[in-house]
């Protein structure tokens, strides 16, 4: 039904060299407003990506609009994007899966939520999306309708739907902004896991303890602009290279 | 006896007697009204889908013009298709005019308006929903389209019992068009306009009461079936 994903995969189709490949991403002179106010000014930044990236910093910084826009799901005012030396294109983007703060789900069953995005015959997808499923431990869900399922089990399906179309690049916005710690750290671990087998990962989070878990790295954004980018995660949390970011690790409201 | 209690009582009569003129009149009132419905949902949902998910020059128009649209007179339909399918009329070849076919055209012309502009109401507060997973899943307007068409199929199967609901109960596009001939484009509508006119007015109440309990049956057993659907998905 829907238009082949040139990187769709399904489980057992190991893409190993994937796993070696690094992503460079490449911002610069990115602007956005809404209404009279500059919401991301002049941002650049620079990652070359072989892991988990960490986005993070208080509310208001402009995380999930930054997100948005080199996901190309809002267009920049200003400024440049570019994916591996490539301006953001569509082609880009279906190499790319996002997970939301809030799991937007189809009103069909846990398992058909997945085979939605699956470009395989139908008896394929219908094994493929139950080992997804069991990734996150919701095999056993598969029939139930997906709007049923308790607020960990959506946003784990909407995790396990973004991964069931093999992306390259997983953009992961708060997805566990309202769960519970056990949803949290399973949340984690899958994300984690593919990241160990070639998935470049950024997540935005304003939790600094969930990020010196997951982190590889850590992009700090505060008021519209990154503020520090640390290639190595334990040294932005260690030794802060800027004041901002060590008052909003002490714990201190940035205002 | 009251003329109610007296239509009540024929109307049971001919329900049960197994009137022949009130069971060909109930089942031409079903195929026709059924088939109009059928083919407006189908180019109806399409428009509602396309006008919910396409941005273009002129849209709020066309929404405009379709809105108004709902509120089309039948008799001014009928006159319409009637102008068309008359002998002289562009399609008069056809030899449609006092024909079941004929009052399928009006009928789906009339609730055409009124299925699209409903069903673009809901898909449009379906896209709102989906808008962004369905980018980032780098859908097609195409794709997006068929998504939120099946997304809506609840809340469209309200649409199409609105559209069904108006076209049965309609009665100048199909007395037009139709011409009311018993046993070929007879429906309850138009004999209960005849009847009422003839002055048999406990027939025109029993016809009408009949008319009634048919549409009341019809709702009840789509709204169940929407609604056990319905649970089995969303529960």
């Amino acid at each position: 039904m829907f238009k082949a994903r040139p990187s769709i995969r399904l489980v057992g189709d190991v893409d190993d060299t994937a796993a070696q490949q690094s992503t460079t991403l490449e911002v610069s002179g990115l602007c956005l407003s809404r209404g009279s106010k500059q919401v991301i000014s002049d941002l650049g930044l620079n990652i070359r990506h072989t892991g988990l990236a960490v986005i993070m910093g208080p509310n208001g910084a402009g995380k999930s609009l930054f997100l948005r826009l080199i996901h190309g799901l809002i267009q920049p005012d200003a400024g440049t994007i570019r994916w591996n030396g490539q301006p953001m294109s569509d082609r880009i983007r279906l190499r790319q899966a996002m997970v939301f703060q809030k799991p937007v789900l189809l009103r069909r069953s846990a398992r058909a939520n997945i085979e939605f995005v699956l470009g395989a015959p139908r008896l394929r997808a219908r094994h493929a999306a139950i080992e997804f499923l069991d990734r996150v431990g919701l095999a056993d869900k598969a029939a139930q309708p997906a709007h049923s399922l308790s607020g960990g089990e959506k946003q784990r399906l909407s995790l396990a739907r973004a991964l069931a179309t093999a992306p390259e690049v997983l953009l992961l916005d708060e997805p566990t902004a309202n769960l519970d710690p056990a949803s949290t750290l399973t949340v984690e671990k899958v994300v984690q896991n593919a990241s160990a087998t070639g998935t470049r990962v950024v997540w935005v989070t304003h939790d600094r303890f969930q990020a010196e878990r997951i982190a590889e790295q850590v992009v700090f954004m505060d008021r519209g602009k990154v503020v520090e980018h640390a290639p190595a995660a334990h040294t932005f949390f260690e030794r802060p290279a800027s004041a901002r970011a060590a008052s909003y690790l002490a714990g201190k409201i940035l205002c | 006896m009251t003329p109610f209690s007296e239509a009540l009582g024929l109307a049971f009569k001919l329900v049960f007697t197994g009137d022949e003129a009130l069971y060909s009149a109930v089942a031409l009132s079903l195929r026709v009204s059924i088939t109009a419905t059928a083919v407006a949902c189908f180019l109806g949902f399409l428009i509602g889908g396309l006008l919910a998910v396409k941005r273009f020059t002129g849209r709020s128009i066309v929404i405009a013009a379709l809105n108004s649209l709902m509120g089309l007179p039948p008799v001014v339909v009928g006159l319409v298709v009637y102008l068309y399918l008359s002998r002289s009329g562009p399609l008069g070849f056809l030899g449609l005019l006092y024909t079941p076919t004929a009052m399928i055209i009006a009928q789906t012309l009339l609730i055409l308006p009124i299925v699209a502009a409903m069903s673009r109401q809901v898909l449009e507060d379906l896209h709102l929903e989906y808008d962004e997973q369905f980018r980032s899943l780098s859908l097609t307007s195409r794709e997006t389209v068929q998504a939120i068409l099946w997304e809506g199929r609840f809340a469209l199967v309200t649409v199409a019992l609105a559209g069904l609901g108006r076209a049965i109960a309609e009665v100048g596009a199909v007395m037009i068009v139709g011409g009311n001939i018993d046993n070929l484009t007879r429906v309850m509508t138009t004999a209960i306009a005849l009847e009422t006119s003839r002055g048999d007015l406990p027939l025109a109440m029993a016809l009408g009461i009949v008319l009634l309990t048919l549409a009341l049956v019809l709702n009840a057993a789509v709204q169940g079936l929407r609604e056990t659907t319905y649970r089995a998905s969303h529960v």
